[in-house]
């Protein structure tokens, strides 16, 4: 096939992949499309995994569609359970193992990877971290009749989950190395409304120590912890962080730094390559949430049809779903003067610069009702 | 009135309330919020949203 009538390939079928294809089709219809996933290609969203007792759904139930609905629905054609080994960007190939597939565009959406914890002991096999629907289903399928769940980590995920299994009846212990639960993402002040919220539902919290050692015990597991203490428990979520997957960007020689490199336009450092969502470093800026990758999909649509367009990042607020005391927070891009109100679970901390302008937000409680309004004050990250 | 989420975020758009920020006033059925609307959340399309009871 030559290079002209190649298809687009995506590679990845998360958010980043299905959202891109979406957007595409409103303004190109007809031009091929190839995706490819390593997984069954379902649809879903990767924000919701983290709500599933809140919303009453397990791992099946948070599919909206199958590979083949989304193949009919896009007019794509997708590759399931296909992993691609090897991109040769000079002849314009992707690899899957000895088969090479032209394309005449490329795209990136293969995501961002759990930091994997480095824990001893003989029971590294309950220990998971959650990625995609599939490791939501083999969480869920051997939590199943379990009660008690240990989580690694105080970030975004690790509170999420902590809040969601808690109203899924299930006893929670959050072990991190921070002083403070969502460190990098809150003041403190913010930080502990939080964190008592979740105390009041009965969340246990080990702030300071990490997790050194998991052993199988009579009944559950035993995790050692680098303080000497020890907590039994029945199985661990690790949730200690997210980073851009680079692998294969790095072995196909494009420039990568925390993600793989593109421009505004979402172009990589080579010509017909591009990469969008988790795995994506613009500009600069690594941000691993829906809006921005929305952004992204949104403009890289226009540029694959032939309109080459550039993406603009507005304000971008980042949400915590944990329902007993929710949060909301734009991390400020520079520092300034928190002034900071609270009541109780309800804290408005702004962030402004000498001349009193607002570089940024956290808000938790009843306060986040004042978010919309508080965008409106906020620089956007670039235009 | 009828309560909207966003099947990627879950933030919820309640016709009763609308969303005056966004410029859609009190009582603003989800059959007339504009096309272009974006959740305020994640940034996704009005068709990501499905009608929910709570």
């Amino acid at each position: 096939m030559s290079q002209a009538n190649a298809p687009v390939i995506v590679i990845g079928t998360g958010l980043a992949g299905y959202n891109l294809i979406k957007e595409l089709r409103k303004q190109d219809a007809e031009t091929p499309v190839l995706m490819i996933t390593a997984d069954d290609g379902r649809n879903y969203s990767k924000p919701m995994l983290s709500t599933g007792f809140t919303k009453g759904k397990g791992a099946s139930d948070l599919a909206m569609a199958d590979a083949g609905k989304m193949a009919e629905q896009l007019n794509v054609t997708i590759r399931t359970n296909t992993r691609v080994t090897g991109i040769d960007a000079a002849g314009h190939n992707v690899f899957v193992g000895e088969e090479p597939i032209a394309y005449s565009k490329l795209v990136l959406a293969w995501g961002a990877e759990p930091v994997a914890a480095r824990i001893e002991g003989d029971a590294g096999e309950h220990v998971f971290a959650i990625n995609d629907l599939q490791d939501y289903a083999n969480f869920r399928a051997e939590l199943d009749g379990k009660k008690r769940v240990l989580v690694m980590g105080a970030g975004l995920i690790g509170c999420e989950y902590a809040n969601d299994l808690t109203n899924g009846e299930h006893n929670v212990e959050v072990v991190a190395p921070s002083s403070q639960i969502l460190p990098n993402l809150l003041p403190e002040q913010a930080a502990n409304a939080v964190q008592q919220g979740l105390e009041g539902l009965g969340v246990k919290f080990h702030l300071g120590p990490l997790v050194t050692r998991v052993n199988q015990a009579q009944k559950g597991l035993i995790a050692d912890l680098s303080n000497g203490e020890q907590i039994e428990t029945d199985i661990i979520v690790s949730a200690i962080g997210l980073r851009p997957r680079l692998d294969l960007a790095v072995k196909a020689g494009l420039q990568v730094n925390q993600g793989i490199c593109v421009d505004r336009t979402l172009q990589t450092s080579e010509d017909d390559i591009y990469a969008l969502g988790d795995c994506a470093e613009v500009d600069g800026k690594v941000l691993l949430y829906v809006m921005p990758l929305m952004a992204s999909a949104r403009a890289l649509a226009k540029t694959l049809a032939g309109n080459v367009t550039e993406v603009a990042y507005g304000v971008m607020p980042v949400a915590v779903k944990t329902p007993v005391v929710p949060v909301v927070v734009s991390p400020p891009a520079k520092d300034g003067e928190w002034v900071i109100e609270s009541n109780g679970a309800d804290v408005k901390a702004l962030c402004r610069d000498d001349a009193g302008e607002l570089l940024g937000y956290a808000l938790t409680g009843a306060c986040v009702a004042d978010k919309l309004a508080l965008n409106k004050e906020l620089p956007a990250i670039f235009k | 009135m009828k309560k909207w989420e966003c099947v990627v975020c879950g933030w919820v758009y309640d016709e009763e309330e609308g969303c005056p920020e966004e410029g859609l006033a009190p009582g603003t059925a989800w059959a007339d919020v504009p096309d272009d609307f974006i959740c305020p959340d994640c940034g996704v399309g009005k068709d990501d949203f499905e009608m929910v009871e709570i």
